[in-house]
């Protein structure tokens, strides 16, 4: 594209420059200029614009609540071994590497398996991992609308005389406005995701 | 195959009339002797366990709980000399024990049972940790504490069909325990560096 737009000429080249810094601006294409999300900037999409779910002393929390605060959003259940303490200790670690401005991101376990995270559970699991952090959960038709509503797939599987559940692994990223903005892969690491949340916090 | 070393017996008692340079020099080789002396009670532990034991167990560990949570993982580095199958597990703590190996699959995380057991490649470390295989304790019986030590009986099939039974003592980390393993001396120094 650059090369297409490159007349010859002083002016040309001049043009051609403000072409790519308002390109830079705009689409956020050049890393140095303008350092882009490493998350995926989902800003303006149509879904995932709010959630009502209940918290562990059975209040009802939408996004509003959090107004003035990044909200960091993940999908799990407590008998996860792996992939969901992984996401909340990469939260935890953002949350030391925000330093004082911690107290400026909330981040939100919400449960795709209400039927045995319970309330209880739901006060306790989070907060093992930062005694900020918040377990929201539905009943089972809520639950299954907010995921749709986030894009978020969840399916029961039996396994042994139990179940366990396949899960969306992607954590959503809102601005202190309560826009949702950033999908983060689960890969992303806790640095880049600190540098982040510190861009939406703005 | 128990290993377990009672540092006691190592203990070194100090001469009747210590003169303070032997006194200082004792001291300053003490943790080190000791150390020595455990590497090598535990060396012999493992040698006396591979006399009949092909398969040895390092580094396990279990993810620690909160009250109510059902459920945890078991990781650990798996080595088995001659080749064979991981097919069973059980615990006291645990109504349930399965292999499971977790795979993501385009941003979705599955997470299944090996109901074929989980093969160990002759002589080849298979690593169980958090976003591969995993031992999965399930239908808890209660809460598992960091600094808490759970056993878990682990069953390796040989090639040559027989059996072989592990006794392993797993430490319990907390539920906030990062995935990676944390052996330091695994870690390359800029990992570590970061690492707080």
């Amino acid at each position: 594209m650059a090369q297409r737009l490159l007349p010859s000429g002083r002016r040309g080249a001049l043009w051609a420059l403000s072409a790519l810094s308002l390109a830079a601006l705009t689409q956020g294409c050049s890393r140095r200029a303008a350092p882009a999300f490493t998350a995926l900037d989902i800003t303006g999409v149509d879904y995932g614009r709010d959630f009502r779910l209940l918290d562990a002393e059975g209040r009802t929390r939408t996004i509003a609540d959090y107004r003035g605060k990044v909200v960091l959003v993940f999908f799990g259940f407590t008998q996860c071994p792996d992939v969901c303490p992984t996401a909340l200790v990469r939260a935890a670690e953002v949350m030391r590497l925000l330093g004082p401005q911690a107290e400026r991101l909330q981040v939100i376990f919400v449960t795709i398996d209400p039927e045995r995270d319970t309330a209880a559970l739901l006060r306790e699991y989070p907060r093992a991992f930062h005694p900020s952090f918040v377990g929201l959960y539905g009943d089972a038709a809520t639950t299954e609308a907010t995921a749709r509503d986030f894009k978020v797939f969840y399916n029961k599987v039996p396994t042994g005389g139990s179940y366990t559940m396949d899960h969306s692994t992607v954590s959503y990223a809102f601005d202190p406005a309560g826009k949702l903005r950033l999908a983060v892969k689960h890969s992303q690491d806790a640095k880049s995701l600190a540098d982040d949340v510190r861009r939406l916090m703005g | 195959m128990r290993t377990t070393v009672s540092p006691a017996i190592h203990e070194h008692s100090p001469p009747a009339v210590p003169d303070p340079t032997q006194q200082e020099r004792e001291r300053a080789m003490k943790p080190t002797l000791r150390r020595i002396t455990f590497a090598a009670a535990l060396v012999a532990g493992l040698a006396a366990a591979g006399a009949q034991a092909q398969t040895t167990v390092k580094e396990p560990w279990v993810r620690g709980t909160v009250a109510q949570q059902k459920a945890t993982g078991m990781f650990a580095q798996i080595t088995s000399a001659s080749g064979g199958k991981l097919v069973s597990a059980s615990s006291a703590v645990a109504g349930v024990v399965e292999i499971h190996e977790m795979k993501m699959d385009g941003g979705v995380m599955k997470m299944r049972a090996m109901p074929a057991g989980l093969e160990l490649p002759a002589g080849k470390t298979v690593e169980l940790k958090p976003g591969g295989y995993h031992v999965m304790l399930l239908d808890l019986k209660q809460q598992l504490k960091e600094g808490e030590t759970v056993a878990l009986t682990l069953v390796v099939q040989g090639k040559d069909g027989k059996s072989e039974t592990i006794e392993v003592k797993a430490p319990v980390r907390p539920l906030a325990a990062p995935g990676m393993s944390t052996m330091p001396a695994a870690m390359p120094a800029s990992a570590a560096a970061h690492k707080h």
